[in-house]
């Protein structure tokens, strides 16, 4: 397995955690709109970049690599980090 | 110390009775490959601009460039690993400079008790000194004999292996002393501040 294998591998976007997200929010996250608090720039959740093979999961903005959330699920409850979302906007 | 005396006398006991397995933390089963494990992307640091840093509470600052920091001196680490994603991985085979050897460039500042390692890409984790101290942790560039590949963290990594691997920080570029050990990336969402395996200490409270 060369290096650029490794990478692709562990890049998802946000449609790979469509389930853990609606688990942790109650609806379908993937057409939410979120805007970075980073850099500002407006992304579909679902275009956010994906990384899961970790101790929790984590979304970044594809503009600027900044966290936009973090997830967290331990045997006592799901913990959640959107500090890095400005806002998210579900649709009805 | 005494806990270390204590596990080494377990260590004995069920060596005998159970081979490989005594080396396996409460658990944790073992793997043959190498995991990778990322809360980012792998970032490709120019080594001509690579520095490692200690500051924060110590009465000079030190940074050395790559070259410098290869002239320091070097050891051989065997070890075995664990991730809180459950993987023990036996053996493993690392070349780099022992954080005991990196704080003899710097005089600390009795307050210091804990440090927080600094990566490329943002990551963090904390460290207790105690933690650190006394050949328990080194900064590692080479694997298995060869230049520490970029997705396990190259061109340097910290290594703390009696600790779960997330302690190990991938691209790690400095060493900030504290006078608090606060928590790093994912011991500030559930993940345990100090994470011993031997206590499966893999989330808060555990
Ligand atoms: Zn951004």
């Amino acid at each position: 397995m060369n290096d650029n294998d490794v990478v692709r591998d562990l890049t998802l976007d946000g449609n790979a955690v469509a389930g853990l997200l609606e688990e942790v929010f109650g609806a379908d996250m993937t057409t939410a709109d979120g805007e970075c608090a980073h850099c500002g720039s407006a992304n579909a959740v679902g275009a956010l970049r994906a990384y899961t093979r970790a101790p929790g999961v984590v979304l970044r903005c594809p503009a600027c690599g900044g966290v936009i959330a973090r997830i967290v699920q331990t045997p006592r409850g799901t913990l959640v980090d959107l500090r890095g979302a400005a806002h998210l906007a579900m649709r009805r | 110390m005494s806990q270390k005396f204590v596990s080494r006398g377990f260590t004995g006991k069920r060596e005998r009775a159970g081979g490989q397995g005594a080396r396996v933390p409460p658990g944790q089963h073992l793997v043959s490959d190498f995991p990778v494990l990322s809360a980012g992307p792998t970032p490709r640091t120019d080594l001509a601009r690579w520095t490692f840093t200690i500051d924060g509470l110590v009465t000079a600052p030190v940074s050395w460039s790559w070259a410098d920091f290869q002239h320091l001196p070097v050891q051989d680490f065997v070890k075995d690993i664990s991730c809180v994603t459950k993987w023990t991985k036996l053996d493993t085979r690392w070349r780099g400079v022992s954080v005991d050897t990196l704080f003899e460039h710097v005089e600390l500042d009795p307050r210091a008790v804990a440090l927080i390692a600094s990566c490329d890409g943002g990551y963090t984790t904390n460290l207790l000194l105690s933690d650190a101290l006394n050949g328990q942790a080194f900064v590692a560039y080479e694997y298995d004999g060869k230049p520490l590949a970029p997705e396990h963290g190259g061109p340097a990594r910290l290594v703390v292996p009696h600790l779960y691997f997330w302690k190990s920080a991938k691209w790690v570029r400095g060493l900030r002393l504290v006078n608090k050990d606060a928590p790093g990336f994912w011991e500030s969402l559930g993940y345990h501040i100090r994470g011993d395996p031997w206590k499966e200490q893999r989330y808060t409270d555990d």
